[in-house]
């Protein structure tokens, strides 16, 4: 595919390795901030292709992973409802709550429906006024535009059969909340490349003033990552904290401020807790008092929420960059992706998940 | 989740007030809302997550980067065999 096969080329990432064992001094811990790029640096093995000075760690983006216990349970409670076609994006539709998933309702017969965009979901509201239609809107910056859009679009053409679950989160927030940890130990962040299209690259100067980081926001492809990488030894090596942008040909400084017009006017920040790691002021974003009638935990009271996480996960240490996978005493025993504990192992992007897939072979 | 590929635009239209656009990915069609990159033309390259485009792919850069990627793909090749032969 034109755009992404060429950023697979593995002449071209042989060249960017070369170099950053010729420009590493070292060690270095960076984290790659999103689950996308965790699943491709497993999945090309680059983490075992690097000089041993640099030490790769798993960073919090990943949104189904991070949707906090409690969100799951009532989306549930609601999904089982006989008034209701519960849709929800297919990764959201294992992930386990505190006793049950989406797939356990719907093969109880609960309507639950997968949706590859929001505006489908719209679009049943649309041909069937006499059911309610519940979006479970989870996701980062990336997200939010399309999911914010959706009520918008409802709105404008008066059904009032439309409503969404939110719990968004925002990613600086949980970049801060992972530098002021005492036990951090990141020196350098891969920023995850398209939460930047929407946000630009801009927002993050003020981080990497405060911490004294570098910040790179990056693509998805192994060439990508590669040239990430590279980029943040430079900037560590030469004790330069500071914004350095890889992924030019999709992020701007400014990220695309016409989304996040929309994302305002619908939702607003509020603190959230995020799964495993806890309450972080200011990461998420909710509905807004004026679109109330569109936010489905106030359309759909559900009380006596109790949630249970297992015990044996340390699936918060892990999404913190503090912890790998294989430390935990569960993975790839109690815990697999056929039969998972937490949410790292069920998304596809979850840290726990990607190293138990990946055979670790190398793309060179 | 973030997961957002680059498709070429190959015709806009209008549904219910939005603006859309039929992506080809290297074969595979389906509609985005361009509602977010509204300069996108047939031709674009657009970057789609979850059924928007949220940018158009600046192909100037594309094609900078992949350059700037070979000469230096180039280069650490040329001293492999310089040290080789050595
Ligand atoms: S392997 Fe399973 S139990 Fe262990 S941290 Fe990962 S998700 Fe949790």
């Amino acid at each position: 595919m034109k755009y992404l096969d060429e950023f697979r080329d593995p002449q071209l990432a042989k060249g960017l390795l070369e170099e950053i064992k010729r420009a590493v001094t070292g060690p270095w811990v960076i984290m790659e901030i999103c689950g996308g790029q965790t699943h491709s640096i497993m999945r090309y093995g680059i983490d075992q292709l690097l000089p041993p000075e640099i030490t790769l760690v798993h960073g919090p983006g990943c949104p189904v992973c991070v949707t906090p216990l409690e969100t799951i349970d009532r989306a549930l409670a609601i999904a089982a409802r006989p008034d209701v076609i519960f849709t929800s994006f297919g990764d959201m539709l294992r992930v386990p709550g505190s006793s049950d998933d989406l797939f356990r309702v719907k093969s109880r017969g609960g309507d639950v429906r997968m949706v590859y965009s929001p505006l489908e979901a719209v679009k049943m509201a649309r041909e069937n006024p006499d059911r309610e239609v519940v979006f479970l809107a989870v996701g980062f910056e990336t997200t939010a535009p399309g999911n914010a859009m959706a009520i918008k679009q409802a709105a404008a053409e008066g059904l009032t059969n439309f409503s969404e679950i939110v719990s968004h989160v925002l990613v600086p927030p949980a970049m801060e909340a992972i530098l002021s940890s005492p036990a951090c130990r990141v020196q350098g962040f891969l920023a995850a490349g398209h939460v930047c299209t929407i946000m630009g690259w801009d927002e993050y100067e003020p981080i990497a003033a405060k911490y004294r980081v570098p910040i790179v926001p990056t693509g998805f492809e192994p060439v990508d990552i590669l040239e990430g990488i590279l980029k943040t030894v430079q900037l560590l090596e030469n004790g330069q904290p500071g914004v350095e942008n890889q992924y030019l040909r999709v992020v701007s400084a400014e990220g695309n401020p016409a989304a996040r017009a929309v994302v305002d006017e619908i939702y607003t920040v509020c603190d959230r807790k995020w799964r495993g790691i806890g309450m972080i002021p200011g990461s998420g974003l909710m509905i807004r008092d004026e679109m109330a009638a569109f936010d489905a935990e106030k359309k759909f009271k559900v009380e006596g929420i109790v949630t249970e996480e297992p015990e044996i996960c340390i699936s918060g240490e892990i999404l913190q960059g503090l912890k790998k996978p294989h430390e935990c005493p569960a993975f790839g025993k109690e815990c697999t992706p056929t039969s998972p504990l937490g949410a790292t192992m069920v998304s596809s992007e979850g840290a726990c998940a990607a190293y138990h897939k990946y055979s670790r072979k190398g793309l060179l | 989740m973030c997961l957002a590929i680059p498709g070429r635009v190959l015709k806009t239209f209008e549904e219910n007030g939005l603006v859309m656009g039929l992506i080809d990915y290297a074969g595979v069609q389906n509609q985005a809302c361009l509602t977010y990159t509204p300069e996108a033309e047939v031709g674009s390259y657009v970057i789609v997550h979850a059924g928007f485009a949220l940018q158009i792919l600046n192909e100037d850069e594309a094609q900078a980067s992949l350059r700037e990627l070979s000469r230096l793909a180039d280069i650490m090749e040329e001293d492999r065999k310089e040290k080789d032969a050595k």
